[in-house]
């Protein structure tokens, strides 16, 4: 089998959608381990090394294996205001919602309750 | 690998031989690219099978039937439905051996698999341990009947039922 | 229309049931994502940027007020209160969760609908011309040629795992309101010169997307009773000989094109001279018992022309605007098809609330014989109203924000959900044609333009049919920017075209500048009532290419 895919630049931040809800999710850590979902991308986890990288994926295959989420991965991101804002405008949408529609989606706090549960 | 007909389970009484040297084994099951010498090896009381890739034509299989007792044809993913129509020309031509898809097929295929004239299913281990048969049988009975006509058991499509339900019932006027 | 018999209802409530237990055997890992997601997409269930999306299947694109009111009432208990009607005439809804996909279909079932087949690499929903039944120009109602493939194709045991999506299109009249040509089966209904019996001229391989093409004709005239046998043998020969190496190669239309549409055509005619037709075709009594439920509706006896219309238009300018550029002339005299336009300024073409679909669906069971249609451009028809009901439903119309008078005018853009919702795009469509609607936005100037249709996909699937739109833009990506890629001269109708690309892609901002500059040409160029697609077809397409390196100059 040919060497694995080239992993997205770093700083980056893993993504996937809820398996039975549909909406996007952001792996995190509330307080201490382990790593758990948000669907507050202001409060994804950024991993800054490969190891930290290596960990993300590590909890993305697991999660996909326990039928919790699909379409797991990376995204390299930038560091804005202290969070983390996609690169790519395609990824940035998926932490928004509808541009034509400001009262839906992330943008709107959709999803976005005060305790940052997954 | 694990074997089901319309049933569940069956008994698999094939075997595979890699090559044309197929010896006095009952019923071989040999592949397509060394059918020709298997056949002209073959013993008065031998059966021949033949694994075809999914992509062979039909005129290319079609001289041997008479001499096939089972015709399995691989299933190179379940996505991949060529062998539905393989199994359909097979039939139709009048082979009376078995037909048999060999690969990953799931068993929401399981009538589709059947009502195109597929006997048997021949499943990876792996596969067939996330689906225990009971699902097939279940999945096998999803739909009481077909939309279309010449699949599967006869009198088991729309069609058919509403002609029967018509000629059962006075016509009301409407 | 058609109403399902015990049959069909059974049909539907074991496809849910079917369902239902494969979301359950997903969730307990005895279905791998990878083998769960053709299942579910042949539910109608799609992954999209923010959620799952479910497509709806709207036969060729008939309604009753029951159906649309439950679509309302699904919107607003399981969405966020609006859908988006489509390009193929069906509905989606942009936001339901999984775990309530289940629940949706049982309710779906109890209006007799469902989303069967509506994704997957299987037979799609036939669509129709919208004005089946009651255009002047037609010849026969292609709705129960309609309603028998879908049928048909429902669930075919051997017709589900194709190469790819197959997407069949029917039309009765010599225009296509239908799109036929760039369809992977188009059938038109037509007279034998000879007998004078209808059959079908069958055309293969029409498609957009990465490499758009117009479909063949491989059947001049077929008997309409060996429709289902010819039908399987198409689906035969492309089962087993289109393209599974690669995705994008993977259509009917590649076949044709590789093999050339003679030999793709003998191979057809072949395999068919092998079936048994009596066993395959629908009997004449099943043809009858379908084409039984597409009667027209009792329509009164009228004049021709309504005084009370005549009257109400004189007294009303904008009443009478609207009726002329959203009505077309009916077969039943005193009668009109009348187009609602999902297409006003500030909402996403082709979307209504669910208020707005009650408003309509009450509109159609008092004025249309409780039957209302979905089209292509994704508007909405009302097809039996009688002329002096127009005024009272314009009204009716006005206080849902639904009487934009803008059918087939600039502003009636089709566009795809674009990136804003889809998963596949690479740019957003919804704010380009927002950003149209509002130059263009005045009434007097666009019926002075006059017809122009602009089609907008966000990505070389061409859902929103760019390629064969007047004017076509796609949406693609430039150095993390998004890129607009301009085409003229495509046509959807029986003059079926492919546009061609007028230069390098535009940044959004520039896109409604460069329409601008386009329509100048045209209207210093047309000679006295020329529409803008034949002022095309007669200078070419230089002067516009000109016109368009003037707006990227300007913009450099």
């Amino acid at each position: 089998m040919a060497a694995p895919a080239k992993r997205v630049p770093l700083p980056a931040i893993l993504l996937a959608n809820d398996l039975l809800d549909g909406d996007v999710v952001f792996a995190f850590i509330d307080g201490a381990d382990p790593l758990a979902w948000t669907r507050d991308p202001a409060l994804a986890l950024v991993a800054a090394d490969d190891a930290a990288a290596d960990r993300l994926e590590a909890f993305a295959a697991t999660e996909l294996r326990g039928n919790k989420v699909v379409d797991a991965y990376l995204v390299d991101v930038a560091i804005e205001s202290g969070s983390p804002v996609p690169r790519h405008f395609r990824e940035r949408f998926k932490t928004l919602g509808p541009s034509n529609r400001p009262d839906l989606g992330k943008q709107a706090g959709e999803g976005i309750a005060s305790a940052p549960k997954g | 690998m694990p074997l089901l007909d319309r049933n569940g389970n069956a008994e698999d009484r094939w075997t595979r031989s890699e090559g044309a040297g197929i010896g006095n084994i009952p019923a071989a099951l040999v592949p397509w690219e060394v059918l020709v010498e298997a056949l002209d090896t073959q013993e008065p009381a031998q059966v021949i099978g033949v694994l075809i890739p999914n992509n062979v034509p039909f005129a290319e299989l079609a001289p041997f039937l008479p001499r096939l007792a089972l015709v399995a044809i691989a299933f190179p993913a379940y996505a991949d439905g060529r062998g539905f129509s393989l199994a359909r020309l097979i039939k139709r031509a009048g082979f009376a051996g078995e037909i048999r898809a060999s690969g990953p097929l799931i068993a929401d295929q399981f009538a589709y698999a059947l009502s195109c004239g597929f006997d048997t299913i021949e499943l990876p281990e792996a596969n067939a341990a996330r689906q225990p048969v009971s699902r097939w049988l279940h999945a096998r009975d999803s739909f009481s009947a077909t939309y279309q006509r010449g699949y599967g058991e006869s009198g088991r499509n729309v069609l058919d039922q509403r002609r029967a339900a018509r000629a059962a019932a006075p016509i009301a006027a409407e | 229309m058609y109403r399902y018999d015990e049959f069909d209802e059974r049909f539907v409530r074991e496809r849910v049931a079917q369902f239902t237990d494969q979301v359950t055997r997903r969730l307990d890992g005895s279905l791998t994502e990878d083998e769960f997601k053709p299942l579910r997409l042949k539910n109608g269930v799609y992954l999209q940027l923010h959620a799952y999306m479910l497509r709806i299947a709207v036969p060729y694109g008939t309604l009753n007020s029951r159906q649309l009111r439950q679509l309302a009432l699904i919107g607003e208990r399981y969405d966020r209160g609006y859908g988006h009607f489509t390009t193929r005439q069906n509905l989606q809804f942009n936001w339901p969760k999984l775990r309530d996909v289940p629940e949706i279909l049982g309710l779906l079932a109890d209006v007799e609908m469902h989303c069967i087949q509506t994704s997957g690499n299987c037979i799609r929903n036939v669509t129709a011309d919208h004005f089946a039944g009651v255009a002047q120009d037609e010849i026969e109602d292609p709705r129960p040629t309609a309603e028998l493939i879908r049928q048909w194709s429902s669930a075919h045991p051997e017709f589900s795992y194709l190469p790819r999506k197959f997407k069949i299109a029917v039309t009765g009249a010599e225009a296509d309101r239908a799109v036929i040509k760039a369809h992977d089966i188009g059938l038109r209904l037509r007279r034998h010169p000879d007998t004078h019996e209808t059959c079908y001229e069958i055309s293969v391989g029409g498609g957009l997307g990465r490499t758009p093409m117009i479909g063949k004709v491989v059947r001049d005239y077929l008997p309409k009773k060996d429709l289902l046998a010819y039908l399987e043998a198409i689906m035969r020969v492309y089962n087993l000989e289109g393209r599974r190496d690669n995705k994008y190669k993977a259509r009917v239309k590649i076949l044709v094109h590789e093999i050339g549409a003679e030999e793709f055509t003998r191979r057809v005619e072949a395999e068919f001279a092998q079936l048994d037709g009596p066993s395959i075709n629908a009997d004449p009594e099943e043809v009858a018992r379908i084409a039984a439920y597409f009667a027209p509706p009792r329509y009164e006896v009228l004049p021709a022309v309504s005084n009370t219309l005549e009257a109400a238009k004189a007294a009303n300018p904008a009443f009478a605007r609207w009726v002329e550029v959203n009505t077309v002339p009916h077969k039943a005299p005193g009668y009109t098809a009348l187009t609602i336009s999902l297409k006003p300024a500030g909402q996403a073409p082709g979307d209504a609330t669910s208020e707005q679909m009650r408003r309509v669906a009450d509109l159609a069971e008092r004025y249309s014989f409780d039957e209302l249609r979905v089209t292509h451009a994704q508007n909405l028809v009302l097809p039996h109203v009688r002329q002096r009901d127009l005024y009272a439903i314009w009204q009716a119309l006005g206080e849902a924000g639904l009487a934009t008078a803008n059918v087939g005018l600039v502003t009636d853009i089709i566009s795809c959900p674009g990136l804003d919702y889809c998963a596949l795009a690479t740019a957003r469509s919804i704010p380009i044609a927002q950003a149209i609607q509002s130059r263009f936005a005045d009434e007097a100037r666009q019926r002075e333009i006059g017809p122009l249709g602009i089609k907008i996909s966000g990505c070389i699937n061409a859902c929103g049919h760019h390629h064969v739109g007047h004017i076509g833009i796609l949406g693609l990506e430039k150095r993390g920017i998004e890129s607009y890629q301009i085409t003229l001269g495509g046509d959807a109708t029986e003059n079926a075209a492919i546009g061609e690309i007028l230069g390098p892609g535009l940044a959004a901002e520039e896109v409604p500048d460069a329409i601008e500059r386009i329509i100048g040409v045209y209207l210093a160029a047309r000679s006295e009532g020329e529409s803008f697609i034949d002022n095309v077809r007669r200078i070419g397409l230089a002067p516009f290419k000109a016109a368009f390196q003037e707006t990227a100059r300007a913009a450099a």
